[in-house]
């Protein structure tokens, strides 16, 4: 059996963020924190994409858990951003637990067409509601770590590793959750959801466990994206935010928990050049990259890395 | 209930606006089994031709009557220039692609059509009030209404009358739902399934194109324009069932009766409740109240 890479490949990023992140200017500390929070939604996408569903509607959960850091801060004045990942987790997670019950039924488009509503539905009611901001949405307190608040020329670099250390350490575990028997069904269940009922499991379990999980990290993306703009409103529900982080898994590939990672750093890298470039033309390098992905590279840019064993 | 009449007046104009914007997608849908995130962008090109048309129509001095003309000119000109290549150079060769790749193939054109409107037309908003003005209004309970909304509403029975009628009663129709039911099957009797493919692309888009150019005089067109509209039509077809048509008229009628009754009685629930119409239909018939089931393939 070949000795598992990956636990290894998650510490380098790490280090390389540690270590990289001293020599790097602030904006691209800001776009690395980003990507890392980006990277956590769509490792949830990409534990759906692995059983074959795709939701256009994740952006319900991000949006819930920046929401929750938004509404703590209001409420307690806490802007500690473990608290915040936590809490907007935690929401996400308990919104999904209910929701999946209904979700879990559901296959291909409808799947998507579903996820789509629910998150529409949450648009529709906060972007009414006064007391969240309506459109405007809202500021949030200055984030802290440990309830301390950074020097302001560390700030970016403090936030990223806190980021780093948080989004690579739920792809560690959702990679041991891949190992679990659980988490093998999931090709399984693309494959072919009979068989996989006939050995003995739960389709509609695993789905709505999958489904759990994505909505938690998804959660804590969200949170954490919150909390390094410092401000949130009603389109991160919106379906064009859902849509972003569809491109983004496509972009990536479900190859290895790291992919959606290094998918959304380079997404971060053609929005922040395109958009330098040309701001009126940025979403067409977006759309002509997202076809070019779809037609060359339909396992994602992950596929670039693997070794292709002939024959 | 006073106001049961505005209610009504409003539900049934909003309706016909959303059955001429969305109907065009659950046409595609049905032929093609492509849900088609592009219909947005054809809505905004055709908003963006019939305004601009309109407006130099007017600014020459030609009649203005025949403005009416220009809108629906303006249309087909977009979609001709657009849907054709669309579909001839890129999407023919995903068909074989599953159905979730090739609505982000129709997502990553309608990102690229959002930024070609901007090259074509610019960032500044368009205003061709002038349409809408000239017929006057009406009055319903005490409240006036522009008669231009009457219009809208012709023109969509007319449109539900035409579709059925070329569906049900013509041999192009009675090809179409052979190509409908069993593509292959129809390819190995002779019928020319790609040339359906991309007439019937094209007839989508024209749909939303004249959805578009007949909404502009009533707004300000300004880039985004198209963003709402695809994820309302996605609300209207499916509540409808996804690929029937009168499923995207009933579907129409029920947004538009719904969304007309929270306007007048509770505005801050508006959006909430379509989407809720529409994840309720998902829940208990998720093809939708007029969807058929999957004809069984051996």
């Amino acid at each position: 059996m070949k000795p598992d890479r990956t636990p290894a490949l998650l510490g380098t990023v790490l280090a390389a963020v540690v270590l990289g992140g001293l020599a790097l200017p602030q904006w691209t500390l800001f776009i690395l924190t980003i990507a890392f929070a980006q990277g956590l939604v769509v490792l949830g996408l990409m534990l759906l994409q692995r059983a074959g569903l795709v939701s256009f509607g994740q952006a319900l959960y991000y949006c819930i858990g920046a929401y929750t850091a938004g509404g703590l801060g209001r409420a307690f004045g806490t802007g500690d951003l473990f608290v915040q990942m936590l809490a907007g987790a935690a929401a996400a997670a308990l919104v999904a637990l209910m929701l999946g019950f209904l979700l879990a039924r559901y296959r291909g488009i409808f799947f998507g067409l579903l996820s789509l509503a629910l998150s529409m539905i949450f648009y529709g009611l906060i972007v009414k509601s006064e007391a969240l901001g309506s459109t405007d949405g809202m500021n949030l307190v200055k984030t802290t770590l440990f309830g301390v608040r950074p020097d302001a020329a560390w700030v970016r670099y403090a936030m990223a590793v806190a980021a780093a250390c948080l989004a690579l350490g739920a792809a560690f575990l959702t990679h041991r959750y891949l190992k679990t028997p659980l988490g093998r069904l999931g090709p399984a269940i693309k494959d072919n959801e009979i068989r996989v009922e006939y050995m003995g499991a739960s389709v509609r379990y695993a789905i709505h466990v999958n489904y759990v999980i994505a909505a938690t990290l998804a959660g804590a993306g969200g949170a954490l994206a919150a909390t390094s703009v410092g401000h949130i409103d009603p389109e991160m529900a919106y379906w064009t935010t859902s849509g972003e982080f569809v491109f983004i898994a496509i972009l990536s590939g479900a190859g290895s928990v790291v992919a959606p990672f290094f998918g959304a750093l380079v997404f971060g890298a053609i929005h922040t050049v395109a958009y330098d470039v040309s701001p009126n033309t940025w979403q067409m390098s977006m759309g002509a990259a997202l076809l070019l992905a779809i037609v060359f590279l339909p396992d994602g840019l992950w596929s670039l890395f693997v070794r292709r064993r002939p024959g | 209930m006073s106001q049961i009449g505005p209610v009504l007046v409003d539900g049934i104009i909003y309706s016909a606006w959303l059955f001429i914007a969305a109907v065009g997608l659950t046409l595609v849908y049905g032929v093609m089994k492509i849900l088609n995130v592009t219909h947005g962008s054809f809505y905004a090109l055709g908003a963006y031709a019939g305004a601009s048309l309109t407006g130099a129509w007017l600014a020459r001095g030609f009649p203005p009557m025949l403005s009416y003309a220009v809108l629906l000119g303006g249309a087909l000109l977009v979609t001709l220039v657009f849907a054709p290549a669309i579909e001839r150079g890129l999407l023919r060769f995903m068909y074989a692609k599953d159905e979730v790749v090739i609505l982000l193939v129709t997502y990553a054109l309608f990102l690229i059509l959002e930024d070609t409107i901007k090259l074509i037309w610019g960032v500044n908003p368009y205003f061709v009030a002038e349409p809408y003005a000239l017929l006057g209004s009406f009055e319903v309970g005490g409240l006036r209404y522009p008669t231009y909304n009457l219009i809208l509403v012709g023109l969509a029975l007319a449109l539900s009358a035409g579709l059925a009628w070329v569906l049900h009663s013509t041999r192009v129709g009675k090809l179409l739902l052979a190509v409908i039911h069993d593509p292959e099957m129809s390819r190995a009797l002779g019928v020319n399934v790609d040339r359906f493919y991309l007439v019937t692309f094209t007839l989508g888009s024209l749909l939303a194109a004249i959805g578009g150019s007949f909404t502009a005089p009533t707004v300000s067109v300004v880039p985004g324009l198209g963003v709402d509209v695809i994820v309302l039509s996605f609300a209207v077809v499916v509540i409808g069932g996804l690929g029937s048509l009168p499923g995207a008229a009933l579907g129409a009628v029920i947004v538009g009766l719904v969304r007309s009754v929270s306007v007048h009685y509770l505005p801050q629930v508006e959006l909430f409740v379509i989407y809720s119409v529409m994840a309720l239909v998902l829940a208990f018939r998720p093809r939708g109240l007029f969807g058929l089931a999957e004809p069984r393939r051996i």
